[in-house]
């Protein structure tokens, strides 16, 4: 049951609070029991017409030819939509925060990039008369070689899935084929750590499985409008997609919704809303799309397939010093969100731990899948699994009990994270105290007096000195790194003597130690390099077009 | 193709429609009557959103032709409550928390039903098999079937 | 042209139907047929529902059982005589699936669906097929599944088998990923009659490792005279795999269900609960 513990952090929490740790009846509840709360396809209208679409059984293939003149004269069907009908029939769902370029049609136009991926649309007076047109709709295909594999797309010569994105990644900056996180030098310090390991974490795509399918019904309204019962989580985003797909204003879209049956992310795509509404306006009646559960578990989209290589460097005494992630995200076919998952993940790294040396590289990939979307924690979730495999790994490496060697390692209040923004409220420490009594994990003298509040900031809340690198230039795959490799342990290579020739983000005076927690037993000084002044804070790049620091903001703000 | 006459009760009422040949139990009561508390969630009898009561027994409305459903008596969860005063298990799940978009409940009340009228004392067990053929994506099972122990309870106390 | 439903009295006119209209399609509980409706996988032809008091027939006190096409699986619950069918019929769907699922839809049900017809064909069923004015003719089971295989059947009305002898002589064992309902991974019935000790006229049966649920002949042959030892239960791990074709679908891979059906089927018959 839910345990509120309010010995932890008291001083940092009004007590009197009027809702909250006290049960509170749900407003919804009384509707959801008597049956009475309306879902968006809980409405009824006369004349209510019935679209289903015409969905590509390739992964990938050219559209050789469509003819839709058996539907057009199929019993019931009353309208046929087809690509050149939709008109703005090229979009990206984060272009209303100007993030991305357009790269999805509503309607397969000349090319088909995964399968299940819609076509033409067919209206109907009934759901049945609109599935039997379907069938009768002749789509000539001529397939191509098709990707799956997000390292496969990537290399030079693979075979082009969004011709948006020529080189099957999305661009970061207008200059990077990854976004990158740069924080002091891990090479340098893969060289000092005595041990140094690196594994490879994958997860398949994983489908919202909502018991409500995505659908929307919309009727023209009074006032030249249209109304909107949508089953979107994100309503004004999917109106503002709507809007720009159908070239309308937006003040003509009635949105009704906000009761939404299970979303957890799947429902952020405006997957049926534009459909739905050109059907009304070409109709002049009210239109219902509802995706079918096939259709829903195999072409709604998922949370995308990530794939993680960590590669870390720790010392004897169970410190890491250096941290170097390279994750790859399957967006499918189409950027969706997949993008910005990958920004979450990079401004998640190098998890809720204070390590000094940090790099890491993540891509957004297209594969001839189909295309991903947001869900419960996109971006960081799979990466926080890799990454709690990985800490558990490194433990038992160095012989140190895996919680111990958690809070060994916790971020603290006052420190500086990787992506430059100092940490408060951190309570991983306290978590894992409280996981551990839970359990009755034995925890040392030293682990139990831990806390986030104190042994924090101080040497720990500088910037390191950062080696930056230009890899990964739009365009020029050539410019990527090799991939990682295995590096043994504390004695440097011959060929790691030399240092690398990268330019360094500002003049180095010398390198930044880390400082010793201070609960723990004074800790061997030989991996570190002798204490130096804190660097500036480096000036931000200038604002990129499209870009990460742009998008951070940009769901607070109102364009 | 030429609709079809069926009459049933629906929660009590007497009520007559034409409908399609092929036409679902679901569709009919939705569409076709306006009762829009069974939902549609998979059409293949996997999620059991649609699960209605057809002469006391659980079916699943998205796989029952209407006109197989001809004199029979048919209840949702519309006509659970009785007037303004709420069934027990109505009552149980506001007071257990076990809806949470609420997309699940009115077939999960029906199955639940469903038992305690056959079986007004079951075990654990027993209602876990009873909501077996149901889904719910977002609140877990445990308040649901705690729900249910609890509303069997208050209904047991009640007849004492 | 929509799917039509014909409602028919008596099974002479429904098979007449059938017989003349390669389109047409006999409705059981309506849970495979009604799906493929809603999913657009039939948009055409003839539903038949035949009510006909034989089809819902049970016949389970005696030696000899008979049961009738259209008796659900609820119904077969509700039935103490045929408390050995218990555990398949609970294996099909949930309650409101088995208020509904009808033993002669289950006969017709593809891969992965097909439990309990897993369960009748090691039973040594026979079924009952309409021949024509109140006539019937007889089949077994396995060479109906063969046929219906190819394609043609006819009318099923019943199917029959000899009750098991001793509590412990019928076995069944469902695997699925999702407890307590969920679709095969795959399923194993046996009957292993036993005579002083020694296994005599075992039939097993596998669902979900073929296009059709089929006989276990391999295994019936190393049970066949031995005791359900450590040994012979070795053997037949050894022999589980012979003759089985299992797909890969969205349940589980044709590899992972090949790799797990001999260590179930040890399980099974070593009468240990998995």
């Amino acid at each position: 049951m839910l345990e509120f513990r309010k010995d932890l952090f008291a001083d940092e929490r009004d007590d009197n609070l009027n809702v909250i740790g006290k049960g509170e009846q749900r407003q919804d509840m009384l509707g959801h029991v008597t049956g009475r709360t309306r879902f968006f396809d809980d409405h009824g209208f006369e004349g209510l017409l019935h679209l289903k679409v015409v969905r590509s059984p390739h992964h990938h293939a050219r559209i050789r030819s469509i003819d839709v003149s058996a539907a057009e004269r199929a019993p019931g069907v009353k309208r046929v939509i087809r690509a050149q009908d939709v008109p703005v029939n090229k979009n990206t769902l984060l272009s209303l925060i100007g993030f991305g370029k357009d790269d999805e049609p509503t309607l397969a136009v000349d090319k088909v990039r995964y399968k299940g991926e819609p076509i033409v649309a067919v209206i109907a007076d009934s759901d049945a008369e609109a599935m039997a047109a379907v069938k009768l709709v002749r789509v000539g295909y001529d397939p191509l070689p098709a990707v799956f594999d997000v390292q496969e797309a990537l290399k030079p010569g693979a075979v082009v899935v969004n011709e948006t994105y020529p080189g099957n990644y999305f661009e970061y900056h207008d200059k990077y084929d990854h976004q990158k996180l740069r924080f002091g030098d891990v090479e340098a310090a893969f060289r000092t750590a005595d041990h140094v390991l690196e594994e490879r974490y994958q997860m398949s795509p994983i489908e919202h499985a909502s018991t409500e399918t995505n659908g929307t019904i919309a009727a023209p309204e009074t006032n030249d409008r249209y109304v909107v019962h949508s089953c979107a989580q994100g309503l004004f985003f999917s109106l503002g997609t709507t809007a720009k797909i159908l070239a309308l204003e937006s003040n003509r879209l009635h949105f009704i919704g906000g009761t939404v049956g299970g979303g957890f992310g799947g429902k952020v795509d405006s997957l049926t809303e534009p459909l739905a509404v050109l059907g009304a306006i070409l109709t002049g009646r009210p239109v219902r799309y509802v995706l079918g559960r096939e259709e829903e578990m195999q072409f709604g989209s998922p949370r995308g397939a990530e794939r993680h290589v960590i590669k870390d460097g720790v010392m004897r005494d169970g410190r890491i010093v250096a941290r170097q992630i390279t994750s790859y995200f399957d967006a499918g076919a189409y950027t969706r969100l997949s993008s910005y998952g990958v920004v979450k993940c990079v401004a998640h790294m190098p998890g809720p731990y204070t390590i000094p040396n940090v790099r890491g590289d993540a891509y957004c990939v297209f594969t001839n899948r189909v295309p991903a979307t947001a869900m419960r924690g996109f971006g960081v979730t799979g990466l926080d699994f890799s990454i709690e495999v990985q800490m558990d790994k490194l433990a038992h490496l160095v012989g140190i009990d895996p919680m111990e060697f958690r809070i060994l390692n916790a971020y603290r209040d006052g420190d500086m994270k990787a992506h430059r923004r100092v940490a408060h409220n951190t309570a991983l420490i306290e978590c894992v105290q409280v996981a551990a009594q839970k359990v009755n994990w034995p925890l040392s003298e030293t682990a139990r007096r831990a806390s986030s509040l104190s042994g924090g900031g101080g040497p720990r809340a500088a910037i390191p000195p950062t080696v930056t690198d230009e890899s990964g230039r739009i365009g020029r795959p050539e410019t990527r790194q090799a991939p990682p490799q295995l590096t043994p342990g504390a004695a440097p290579l011959p060929a790691y003597q030399t240092p690398p020739a990268v330019p360094i983000y500002q003049p180095p005076p010398a390198h930044q130690p880390v400082a010793p927690l201070p609960n723990y037993p004074s800790q061997p000084a030989a991996a570190t390099p002798p204490p130096a002044p804190v660097p500036p804070v480096p000036a931000p790049p200038a604002a990129p077009q499209h870009g990460a620091a742009r998008f951070s903001s940009v769901f607070t703000r109102r364009r | 193709m030429a609709r079809m006459p069926v009459q049933f009760r629906l929660n009590g009422s007497d009520r007559a429609v034409f409908v399609e040949p092929a036409e679902t139990l679901l569709g009919t009561i939705r569409r076709g009557l306006g009762d829009f508390a069974p939902k549609f969630g998979c059409g293949q009898g996997t999620c059991g959103v649609c699960t209605v009561l057809v002469d006391g027994e659980p079916r699943l409305g998205c796989l029952t032709l209407s006109v197989t459903c001809e004199g029979r008596s048919i209840e949702t969860a519309s006509g659970l409550a009785d007037g303004p005063t709420l069934h027990p298990l109505q009552a149980a799940f506001m007071e257990h928390f076990a809806a949470q978009c609420g997309f699940c409940t009115p077939g999960m009340l029906m199955a639940a039903k469903a038992l305690l009228d056959r079986n007004p004392n079951p075990t654990r067990i027993e209602v876990v098999e009873a909501i077996a053929g149901n889904i719910c994506r977002c609140t877990g099972y445990e308040p649901i079937i705690n729900a249910i122990l609890a509303a069997a309870q208050q209904r047991g106390a009640r007849r004492a | 042209m929509p799917v039509n439903v014909r409602i028919v009295q008596g099974l002479q006119e429904a098979a007449e139907i059938l017989a003349a209209d390669r389109g047409a399609l006999l409705l059981g509980g309506g849970t495979l047929l009604v799906r493929a409706i809603n999913e657009g996988v039939m948009t055409e032809g003839t539903l038949l529902r035949a009510v006909d008091p034989a089809l819902l027939a049970i016949n389970a006190g005696g030696a000899r059982v008979e049961l009738g096409a259209g008796v659900t699986m609820a119904m077969v619950l509700a039935n103490r005589d045929l408390s050995y069918l218990h555990a398949p019929a609970r294996g099909i769907g949930g309650p409101a699936v088995r208020t509904t699922a009808t033993i002669g839809g289950n006969l017709f049900a593809a891969t992965p669906y097909g439990d309990f017809t897993a369960a009748l064909l090691a039973l040594d069923a026979v079924v009952t097929l309409h021949a024509g004015f109140g006539g019937a003719r007889e089949m077994p089971l396995e060479e109906m599944l063969t046929n219906r295989a190819r394609g043609g059947v006819g009318l099923v009305v019943s199917v029959g088998f000899n009750r098991p002898v001793g509590a412990d002589a019928f076995r069944f064992l469902k695997v699925a990923r999702v407890r307590p309902k969920g679709v095969s991974v795959l399923s194993i019935a046996a009957h292993l009659p036993q005579n002083a000790g020694r296994v005599s006229g075992a039939r097993i049966a596998y669902g979900a490792m073929g296009p059709t649920p089929l006989r276990a002949k391999a295994v019936e042959r190393v049970l066949e005279g031995q005791s359900l030892d450590a040994a012979t239960i070795a053997a037949t791990k050894t022999a589980a795999l012979e003759g089985t074709m299992p797909a890969t679908d969205a349940i589980a891979s044709e590899w992972y269900r090949r790799e797990v059906l001999p260590v179930h089927l040890g399980r099974l018959l070593a009468g240990e609960t998995s």
